[in-house]
């Protein structure tokens, strides 16, 4: 029953994934591009990973896409399409068919190993998953959560001062 | 029972698809969604295998990937709005002011 679950929502995840790269309005790209995102967070809830599902919806889903949407609709730009190019489509789709061809089997070509760490199911049930990355977070990895503050707040300026005036 | 091969096959497939929208579309908005859907790809790798070793540091790093997606969204998106006042166009063929 979950496998036939994972297979349907994997399913969805690649069709819409395709159609992000198919369709010929933007617009449609990024309504597919959306439900990419939900059926990565429903993966996550699978991987007993709520905290990170939450996020995926709310930076993901939410904020990032609605960025983009504005940006697509503040451009208004129109589906022009000045010319054929199908030998850039056959090189591209070439060389990420091998891509896809290498990666899977590099998979499977072995299984993977790993010890058993200290998360298991039962600690993430008892404790709770954003308990436990916070705790991570604060404490094993206070300065790169710093280091990524700074980070948001240089882009912030980058992209006022990037939008704001003339090139 | 689904193993770990399952979301691992699953992120390089979708990853693919990202690399596929990247080399093939000339719209700079839809390759920069393609850029995300290869970004998350990764991150569920990085789920994945977090859970497989019961690991919370692939996790972590999952958060500083949303974080810097954020702010490459941010960014990448102002300069889409700059480029698009100069040029008219979006289209990444154009995008050659640097070349010589």
């Amino acid at each position: 029953m979950e496998i036939l679950f994972f297979y349907l929502v994997a399913g969805v995840a690649i069709v819409s994934a395709f159609f992000v790269v198919k369709c010929r309005n933007p617009i449609n790209s990024a309504l597919n591009l959306v439900t990419t995102f939900i059926c990565l967070a429903v993966f996550y809830v699978m991987l007993e990973s709520p905290f990170m599902a939450a996020i995926q919806i709310i930076v993901y889903a939410g904020a990032i896409m609605v960025l983009i949407i504005f940006v697509i609709m503040l451009l208004n730009f129109g589906q022009t399409i000045k010319g054929r190019y199908t030998h850039g489509i056959a090189a591209g789709g070439l060389v990420s068919v091998l891509l896809m061809l290498v990666a899977t089997q590099l998979v499977r070509s072995g299984d993977a190993t790993g010890t058993g760490g200290p998360v298991t199911s039962a600690m993430i049930a008892e404790v709770g998953h954003t308990e436990l990355i916070g705790r991570a977070l604060f404490l094993d990895f206070v300065l790169p959560f710093e280091i990524a503050g700074v980070l948001l707040l240089i882009a912030i300026v980058g992209a006022l001062i990037i939008a704001k005036q003339k090139v | 029972m689904i193993t770990v091969t399952h979301y691992l096959m699953l992120s390089a497939i979708l990853f693919a698809i990202g690399t596929l929208g990247v080399l093939t579309r000339k719209n700079a908005i839809v390759v920069f969604m393609c850029i995300e859907v290869m970004l998350n790809a990764v991150n569920l790798t990085f789920i994945a295998l977090s859970r497989h070793v019961g690991n919370l540091d692939g996790q972590i790093f999952v958060f500083f990937v949303m974080t810097v997606a954020a702010a490459e969204a941010a960014v990448g998106l102002a300069l889409l709005i700059a480029f698009y006042r100069n040029k008219e166009t979006l289209d990444v063929d154009d995008f050659n002011m640097l070349k010589w």
